[in-house]
């Protein structure tokens, strides 16, 4: 049985109960915006704000940047993505404290030491920001959104993420087991 | 009806609302689990399938519930956003993506809760996110001929596969709930500590059969269109609900007395509408009807609604929708749009008056024949009353 002392983290919630209720937030979402959830979205925005700050002439020159600096566009983090993000950072911190799991740690397979790890975190980050661009959406807003409105870029998108994970964890098993 | 943005709520109270979705969906992240990065990897590895069976829970709770509320009616499936498919950048995307994912061992949204609990792997994950999408930014020349291919448009999957959407959202509850069953036992074989151990096996199997219950509920269902149209257009309900008839010589009155609660709605195409617009007409479909662009306009209660049509009968079956739901004082042209066409809008000569009454009958026609051509040309000068095309939902990652 686990502990169920204050300093031990609770059991994650049943992945049953917890995929049901994200569904009803998405659902939730759905019904009252029209739209799904996201994340990837929220990060671009974050990108295209940092090279606004840092390279001005840049972002609203670079063909990939412009479109945001179109006259009549808000500014790239007053975004429904980056409120929304904002928010998971807020959920996920309230959970963890009432889980008692906020901790400042890294966490890795067992063979990998902390700095190999975030370098790896960084480089899978870096992944899935550029395939997030291709795919317009990452695993929260092309996949999972896409599938709860049906959409063919949702399954396709959801088959090629996890199709690529299994065929390539073999090459990763090192990181993980 | 939903969804409520952005007629109901606000672009201000919507972002609003991002950040209180955003907390929920952060909350239930991180209660999963999701904020770990090992158990997300374990998927990959056989010993953890948590990252399955909370995705395609919610993927499906989430399906079956847009599917059951736009059946009954509470939202409209046709103004929800629907991300577009450019299949091959979506493959290779997903191929990239998943990499990521088993280098990284988070996704996006799953990097911010972790990192939102400390973990300090997820903060690298996300800063690798923002350099990955600078990256691309700055190849995007290079790679932007590419990304624009294959593109399918807003398409739904039960179109690609070419079923309905009830069928092939019962047949994903049962791959999923098989998908759950297989894994579990593949689980407890791998892993000695496997979390399934500790599972309410009678709750869990007990919530699967009923997933596949109400998968087998939304495969039957015929969707609402269908049945709404299938019942106003059966000669035994159009029988036992009447509808008001209004002739053209009415119709034709109430036009010239330029009648302010009056409103017509032309069921014919878009040619035949536009070669002769009625004036106070706006052209609808059936779908239309169903949408919730038209319902402001259907909803005015104190407005006589005509539904005219090339048949009288295409039109009853459209004012007798109305009625179904919800909408008064819905009426129908007698006798279909070619009534009218020929008694006031042709310039086929009116049969010689037989007496005074009929002679008063046919001058009131000659002016009324004149007056609404003036009235034609004055609203196409102004440009027709087009119902505006509303703002379209934005969405996507």
């Amino acid at each position: 049985m686990p502990d169920k002392s204050a300093s031990t983290p609770s059991r994650y919630m049943d992945p049953y109960l917890a995929g049901f209720l994200l569904g009803l937030v998405l659902l939730a979402t759905v019904f009252l915006t029209g739209r799904g959830l996201g994340a990837s979205g929220a990060i671009k925005d974050a990108a295209v704000a940092a090279t606004d700050l840092v390279a001005p002439r840049h972002a609203q020159t670079a063909p990939f940047f412009r479109p945001y600096f179109e006259p009549g566009k808000e500014h790239p983090l007053k975004s429904w993505l980056v409120f929304e993000v904002a928010g998971v950072l807020i959920g996920g911190f309230l959970s963890g404290l009432l889980s008692n799991r906020l901790k400042v740690t890294t966490e890795s397979g067992p063979r990998v030491a902390a700095p190999q790890r975030w370098i790896f975190a960084l480089l899978g980050g870096a992944l899935f920001g550029i395939g997030a661009q291709l795919a317009r959406g990452c695993t929260s807003g092309a996949a999972l959104s896409g599938m709860a409105v049906l959409s063919t870029a949702g399954f396709v998108t959801m088959l090629a993420i996890f199709g690529s994970g299994f065929a390539f964890a073999y090459f990763a098993r090192r990181l993980w087991l | 009806m939903g969804p409520f943005v952005p007629n109901v709520i606000s672009d201000q109270l919507n972002l609003v609302l991002a950040l209180l979705i955003g907390v929920a969906f952060g909350f239930v992240l991180e209660q999963a689990g999701f904020s770990s990065s090992r158990r997300l990897a374990g998927l990959f590895y056989g010993y953890d399938f948590t990252v399955l069976r909370v995705f395609f829970t919610a993927a499906g709770t989430a399906m079956t519930g847009i599917l059951l509320l736009g059946y009954f009616g509470y939202l409209d499936l046709s103004a929800i956003y629907v991300n577009p498919t450019w299949l091959w950048p979506a493959i290779v995307g997903g191929i990239v993506m998943g990499v990521g994912f088993i280098l990284g061992g988070y996704c996006p949204g799953t990097s911010v809760a972790a990192a939102a609990i400390g973990k300090i792997d997820a903060w690298w994950f996300v800063i690798g996110g923002i350099v990955g999408v600078l990256a691309y930014g700055e190849a995007y020349p290079l790679i932007q001929g590419f990304s624009g291919t294959s593109s399918l448009g807003p398409v739904r999957v039960y179109d690609s596969i070419g079923v309905s959407p009830g069928f092939f959202a019962f047949a994903l509850i049962l791959v999923a709930v098989i998908a759950f069953a297989a894994t579990t036992w593949i689980e407890q074989r791998v892993n000695r500590d496997a979390p399934t151990k500790l599972y309410d096996v009678r709750l869990h199997r007990i919530a699967g059969f009923a997933a596949v219950m109400v998968g087998i509920a939304l495969a039957v269902l015929p969707d609402r269109k269908t049945a709404l149209l299938a019942e106003v257009s059966s000669p035994a309900y159009q029988a036992s609900n009447a509808v008001p008839e209004m002739d053209a010589d009415e119709l034709a009155f109430l036009l010239v007395d330029q009648d302010p609660e009056l409103r017509i709605y032309d069921l014919r195409g878009e040619k035949d509408y536009d070669d002769l617009t009625l004036p106070r007409s706006i052209r609808v479909s059936l779908d239309d009807m169903l949408g919730r662009e038209i319902t402001p306009d259907l909803a005015r209660r104190s407005v006589r609604k005509v539904f005219v049509a090339e048949s009288e009968n295409e039109a009853r079956v459209a004012a007798l929708l109305a009625s179904k739901l919800g909408y008064e004082r819905a009426s129908v042209l007698k006798g279909g749009f070619g009534t009218i066409r020929r008694e006031y809008f042709s310039e086929e000569p009116l049969p010689e008056p037989g007496d005074q009454e009929q002679a008063e009958i046919r001058d009131w026609k000659l002016g009324a024949r004149a007056q609404l051509r003036r009235q034609i040309l004055e609203a196409k000068r102004k440009g027709t009353a087009r119902p505006k095309k509303e703002k379209k939902i934005a969405g996507g990652c």
